[in-house]
């Protein structure tokens, strides 16, 4: 055992175990961290580069080349890339904006008013959270369908908002909440609406990050909605955008080697930014994702 | 008091009186949630005893689609051999993975850092990161492992990893392991947290040793709600394998090897339109994973304390 004088006087003492440790999670981040350090650094090489033999791990002269490829040239097919990216942007700005309120609203409801069947419908929530959401992929289609919604944003955001899992979450967080505090409120005679906005929205900040956060994350990701709901191209958005531009399952095509590496960047990194900036309140939230009966 | 001798009328003023500001809370969700959760699973469950093209109104053609799947139809026995396979894989191992890393992290420095690079992956979406780890399975020599694998003289001709029946399967339980540390990490994570320190103290009076003794004794009795949030998670992801599968072997794949439920369910949904069979398979993914669902909410539950 070594001692090594840390800083603030402290002592940090290093066991060959700790070492050890280290070592093996320093080579599970390798794994995880690679592949997108790989796709960081393809995404800025130029086209001599893709394709050396051996493959070269690191970019040597990084450039954005293919990011003006992949808004130039895919500019002239039938739907340019940033159309793509738009309606991605705005799907999914919607869906997390709305679910939010929607399931706060709801869970709130469900704590503090506690409406005759509100068990009833916890329970189905709770039911809902067991099974996988492509079970209801079909009739979801034909309803969709029925709405005359087909190829519209609807489509894409409307099913998507009401998710199991985010009032789930909300309610437990929502169960810390005071309710002394809400009765002082409305003995000072505020309205239902304004303790809700003011006093309970701005306390449950963490809770409402995190799903931020989560709903960005599965909703930019999602490959399912545009792929049945949406038939049209310019109506996809950018997982689909993706396959379509690297030519699908197997074949990387090469002259579009570089615009697929730059798209990839363009769908990943926004997740990431999000993910960082709201780590701190994902993690105090996550704590009440357990679930009790 | 004397509510029996009120009218009926009065009875349901007063009810609506009490409640109206709940169900007007509660009311987009239940709308939202009735009409794109719970009439789809119930129709789901209807259109299964139909014959339905879309074209012509249902017909009900009683337990006939059932039968044809496990009877007749080997694609389909194929996608849930794969998804079983699958399931039973990558489901414990992402589960106890993500437990393990969330409970060595939490005992170590730079915690966040730690935490944001093994949930990193799994924020990102399973098509774009096929793309990249394609690369790396490429089935021609560019590809880095074939190029390891030569150079250090394992392989004589690269492999087709994503176009070999044999191996399709396992590139898509790499990379989806590689994804697996999400939302159940995270919970495990905030769960490890918030185990109270007093709580270790009382367990090192009583006798516990070791880290590991810790881990039996306090930690995971502690994490029950956490660990059972993680593992219906585990659940309904690895039943649900698709979009990897389509990414990595293409649709449909060569001998369907990377063929599973869910793309039987969209082959037959959405290409051929045959919304009664493919119904029959959405039920049969459903019982699989409400069924384990169940049991492992009744064995991690903690009602019982």
């Amino acid at each position: 055992m070594i001692k090594i004088k840390w800083f603030r006087g402290q002592w940090l003492h290093i066991t060959f175990a700790k070492i050890a440790l280290y070592a093996v999670m320093l080579c599970l981040v390798a794994f995880t961290a690679l592949p997108l350090i790989y796709l960081v650094s393809t995404a800025f090489k130029p086209m001599d580069e893709l394709f050396v033999y051996p493959p070269a791990f690191f970019v040597k002269h990084p450039t954005t080349v293919n990011f003006s490829d992949l808004v130039v040239s895919l500019g002239s097919s039938t739907v340019p890339f940033l159309r793509y990216a738009f309606n991605s942007v705005v799907v999914t700005l919607t869906i997390v904006f709305l679910t939010v309120v929607v399931s706060a609203l709801g869970a709130y409801s469900l704590v503090k008013f506690k409406p005759p069947g509100g068990n009833f419908l916890f329970n189905l929530i709770l039911m809902a959270l067991m099974f996988s959401p492509h079970v209801t992929r079909i009739p979801s289609y034909l309803v969709v369908n029925s709405l005359g919604l087909i190829n519209t944003y609807g489509a894409l955001i409307l099913p998507n908002i009401a998710v199991a899992y985010n009032i789930f979450l909300m309610k437990q967080f929502i169960e810390q909440y005071p309710d002394e505090l809400l009765e002082a409120a409305r003995i000072d005679g505020a309205g239902e609406f304004r303790i809700f906005i003011q006093m309970v929205m701005p306390a449950l900040k963490p809770a409402w990050a995190t799903l931020v956060v989560m709903s960005f994350v599965s909703n930019w990701n999602d490959y399912f909605s545009p792929l049945i709901y949406v038939t049209s191209q310019a109506m996809k958005t950018l997982p689909l955008a993706l396959q379509t531009i690297s030519g699908g399952a197997a074949a990387v095509s090469v002259g579009r080697a570089g615009a697929t590496a730059a798209a990839t960047f363009c769908m990943t990194v926004p997740t990431v930014i999000i993910f960082t900036a709201m780590q701190g309140q994902v993690m105090e939230t996550m704590v009440y994702s357990g679930i009790k009966e | 008091m004397n509510s029996k001798n009120l009218t009926l009328g009065t009875r349901i003023k007063r009810f609506w009186h009490k409640n109206w500001m709940g169900y007007l809370f509660l009311a987009p969700f239940v709308i939202l949630f009735t009409i794109f959760v719970v009439t789809p699973v119930l129709w789901a469950v209807g259109l299964s005893f139909t014959d339905y093209n879309m074209m012509q109104t249902p017909h009900f053609v009683g337990l006939n689609n059932y039968k044809l799947l496990f009877l007749d139809d080997e694609v389909f026995l194929t996608a849930l051999a794969n998804t079983l396979t699958f399931a039973v894989i990558t489901g414990p191992a992402g589960y106890l993975l993500s437990f393990f890393a969330a409970w060595v992290i939490n005992q170590l420095k730079f915690k966040r850092a730690f935490a944001l690079a093994f949930y990193a992956p799994s924020i990102t979406s399973g098509v774009a990161m096929s793309a990249v780890w394609l690369v790396i399975f490429s089935s021609d020599r560019y590809g880095y492992l074939n190029d390891f694998l030569l150079n250090i003289g394992l392989i004589d001709s690269p492999i087709l990893w994503n176009t070999d029946p044999n191996y399709i399967m396992t590139v898509v339980m790499v990379i989806s392991l590689w994804m697996s540390m999400g939302t159940g990490f995270l919970v495990f994570l905030a769960g490890l947290q918030n185990v109270p320190r007093s709580y270790y103290e009382a367990a090192a009076i009583d006798g516990v040793k070791n880290k590991f003794q810790e881990l039996i004794y306090v930690t995971l009795p502690m994490m029950k709600p956490q660990l059972l949030f993680g593992a219906i998670n585990a659940i309904t992801g690895a039943f649900g394998v698709f979009d990897i599968a389509v990414s990595v072997a293409g649709m449909p794949s060569p001998n369907y090897a990377g063929h599973t439920i869910v793309a039987h369910l969209y082959d037959y949904a959405f290409i051929r339109f045959q919304m009664g069979y493919a119904s029959a398979v959405a039920v049969v993914l459903f019982v699989l994973t409400f069924t384990l669902g169940r049991i492992v909410f009744r064995l991690l539950s903690s009602k019982d304390e």
